[in-house]
């Protein structure tokens, strides 16, 4: 379901020819008595595509508000390339932002609204004609140069949003929520374009997103944001396999956490719902601390026998509910008393064919790998 | 039953509009018309001919044979009109030029306000109207006379040395028809100006243009709808003025709502003043045919 896979995961840290384009220091942005961004630090590299993943209301926008230039930081620094970019007001800022609203001029048409920056810069009338039509090409909108953006579909329209914010090669180019407005299928294909378009003009990319499964597809490393804070910043993998948080683990997925005390050999957690269970990774934490055990639904077995060999962990339960899903059937479990655990299966078989059905005694397992320890 | 009377009434609803407007105007416009082919005649009423119904064919064919373009000769060869149809539509011009300029800037800085402030503002716009036009027009005799307020205070502020003459000159047709007619500017400009995007002004400077520039290239296209409604709601009914040319300008160089008062009651020549009438209304329905075409083109771009 998630397309961890479906790109190059690109890791700044160990290239050596990569160096933070984007600096963000201690930044803070109150308006009135809420404070929206919250000492916020964060490097983006050069050549990265970086998404800010977090539910409405988190800072995310405001914090690419600031960086375009729109908002002043209360208080906190933005450097770009080495350079603070306080006193340079939005209009001479090399980024470009692609809007949630697309933000088309309604009364020109997708020609000039592509060259609208160009102009700005007083290029030559036929390097902006060849450059819109390079750009042109580049999001598949030849042949509707001469259109009015009310005469374009919601896509087409989000090709020339995203065309008129790449013309100018910007430094950053900074994204806000930008599929937000497409249906699914759709936004699944601009996905894949997004990432190719990326990786050709090798600029850099910022965007702001909600969609925790879109995050995952585009970007080489996201930054998980709650409340003006970034709570995790790492490549998709790292975030969805090793949460450092519950509130990371929920956010990011769907997830089961079994609340119990750790145990002597940091490996085991005692007296969780599910009894005693067992993780691969030592937590950063001292015994009998109180800690939970999240596991991802799609991680666990489900099986009306008990597995031989017994795996690490291994739950008897009933289950109460099977929802389908499609691609998945999605088991929830009754484990002790009020315990309910969810497990999610892939349909292989045919003709709505199930492993178990409701009120069945069932065996849910799972490996110690497939478990982490979280201790907040 | 009632399936077949539902059409019916909703056939009458739509026709409504129809019918008002074939009432209130078609049919008062083609007695003025009638009227101004008529000539004058010391009768009542004063003008013949009348359509006699009574006398059958013979009154028609009377009646029709009656008719003359005369009135409108006399306008094109007596410059008086030609005169006054020229005030009317230079006074119109200005006053709506000066009108835009001082209306655009009101307009903008009550769409850029706060939004919970907005309504307020557009309340006092049209506060004014609270008062009866005629009576802020006496206001304006009595502010603009030699020894009232405005030579006061400008004889105070030592900015003249002698009083200067207001009243009977264009200058305070200028400041009664800018006054009085100020919101029919700043209501249409206020609601084209407030439905522009705020992205839209983002994004022209996220793609490098200055703040001046911006409102050159993004906010002044996107009011020209609210720019060429508040210029004709202003321009057709100052052409046709009358209250405030008479009280203020005096009557030398009479605009032509003056000159049809004048025909019709000083001179009780009811064609003339119809005449008058109907080339006013031929002059006005060329703004009012470009006002339709612009306002077609925006609903298609919407």
């Amino acid at each position: 379901m998630l397309n961890v896979e479906t790109k190059q995961a690109f890791v700044p840290l160990t290239e050596p020819s990569s160096r933070p384009i984007l600096r963000i220091e201690s930044l803070s942005k109150r308006f009135g008595r809420s404070t929206v961004v919250d000492q916020l630090s964060l490097d983006i590299y050069e050549g990265e595509f970086f998404a800010l993943l977090g539910p409405s209301g988190c800072g995310k926008t405001t914090l690419l508000r600031m960086i375009a230039g729109f908002e002043r930081p209360n208080n906190g620094r933005i450097l770009l390339d080495e350079v603070d970019l306080a006193s340079i007001p939005a209009y001479r800022r090399p980024v470009n932002m692609m809007f949630q609203s697309y933000a088309l001029f309604p009364h020109l048409n997708v020609q000039a609204n592509i060259a609208f920056g160009l102009k700005q810069e007083r290029w030559p009338r036929r390097e902006i004609a060849r450059r819109v039509a390079h750009i042109l090409a580049l999001v598949k909108l030849e042949g509707l140069a001469k259109r009015k953006p009310h005469e374009l579909s919601g896509g087409q329209r989000q090709r020339v949003a995203l065309a008129r914010s790449l013309v100018k090669r910007p430094r950053v180019l900074l994204l806000d929520e930008p599929m937000a407005a497409l249906d699914k299928k759709l936004r699944r294909e601009t996905q894949a374009e997004l990432i190719a378009l990326q990786r050709q003009l090798g600029l850099t990319f910022v965007i702001v997103t909600h969609d925790q499964s879109e995050a995952m597809t585009v970007a080489d490393r996201i930054g998980v944001m709650d409340q003006g804070r970034l709570v995790q910043v790492g490549p998709a993998p790292e975030i969805y396999e090793e949460p450092k948080s519950r509130w990371v683990a929920d956010f990011v997925g769907e997830v089961n956490l079994f609340e119990g005390r750790l145990g002597d050999d940091l490996r085991s957690v005692e007296a969780t719902p599910a009894g005693s269970l067992h993780a691969a990774l030592k937590p950063d934490a001292t015994p009998g601390a109180t800690v939970w055990v999240a596991v991802r639904p799609e991680k666990i077995r489900i099986t009306r026998d008990q597995p031989v060999p017994t795996p690490e962990n291994c739950i008897a339960g009933k289950v109460v509910e099977v929802g389908y899903l499609g691609e998945t059937s999605i088991y929830k479990v009754r484990v002790g008393e009020n315990c309910v655990v969810k497990a999610a299966l892939a349909n292989v078989g045919s003709g709505g064919h199930r492993v178990a059905a409701v009120d069945d005694d069932v065996w849910l397992s799972f490996p110690a790998y497939a478990a982490a320890v979280l201790t907040q | 039953m009632v399936s077949a009377s539902a059409p019916a009434w909703r056939k009458l609803v739509v026709r409504i509009p129809y019918i008002w407007l074939f009432a209130f105007f078609l049919v008062p416009f083609l007695i003025v018309l009638k009227i101004s082919l008529s000539q004058t005649a010391l009768a009542q009423p004063p003008y013949t001919p009348v359509l006699d119904l009574a006398a059958g064919w013979r009154g028609l064919v009377a009646f029709f044979s009656g008719l003359s373009f005369d009135n409108y000769r006399l306008l094109a060869s007596d410059p008086l009109y030609v005169l006054s149809y020229v005030k009317s539509v230079e006074i119109a011009a200005f006053s709506t030029l000066i009108l835009l300029v001082v209306g655009y800037p009101i307009a903008y800085a009550i769409a850029r306000t706060p939004r919970r402030w907005q309504a307020a503002l557009v309340l006092l716009t049209i506060l004014p109207f609270w008062t009866s036009m005629l009576i802020r027009i006496y206001a304006w005799m009595n502010i603009l006379q030699h020894d009232g307020p405005l030579n006061q205070l400008l004889m105070a502020l030592a900015i003249v040395k002698e009083p200067p003459v207001w009243l009977s000159t264009p200058t305070a047709i200028y400041i009664g028809v800018v006054y009085s007619y100020l919101p029919f500017m700043v209501l249409p400009l206020y609601a084209s100006l407030e439905k522009i995007d705020e992205a839209l002004i983002e994004a022209a400077a996220d793609l490098g243009c200055p703040r001046w520039k911006i409102f050159w290239l993004v906010t002044l296209p996107l009011s020209s709808a609210g720019m060429v409604a508040g210029v004709l709601l202003c321009f057709i009914p100052i052409v046709g003025e009358f209250v405030i040319p008479d009280l203020l300008g005096g009557s030398s160089e009479p605009m032509i709502g003056q000159t049809i008062w004048m025909e019709f009651f000083g001179n009780k020549d009811w064609p003339a003043a119809s005449a008058v009438a109907v080339v006013l209304v031929c002059l006005l329905v060329t703004p009012i045919v470009i006002y339709q075409n612009q306002a077609m083109r925006v609903v298609e771009r919407d």
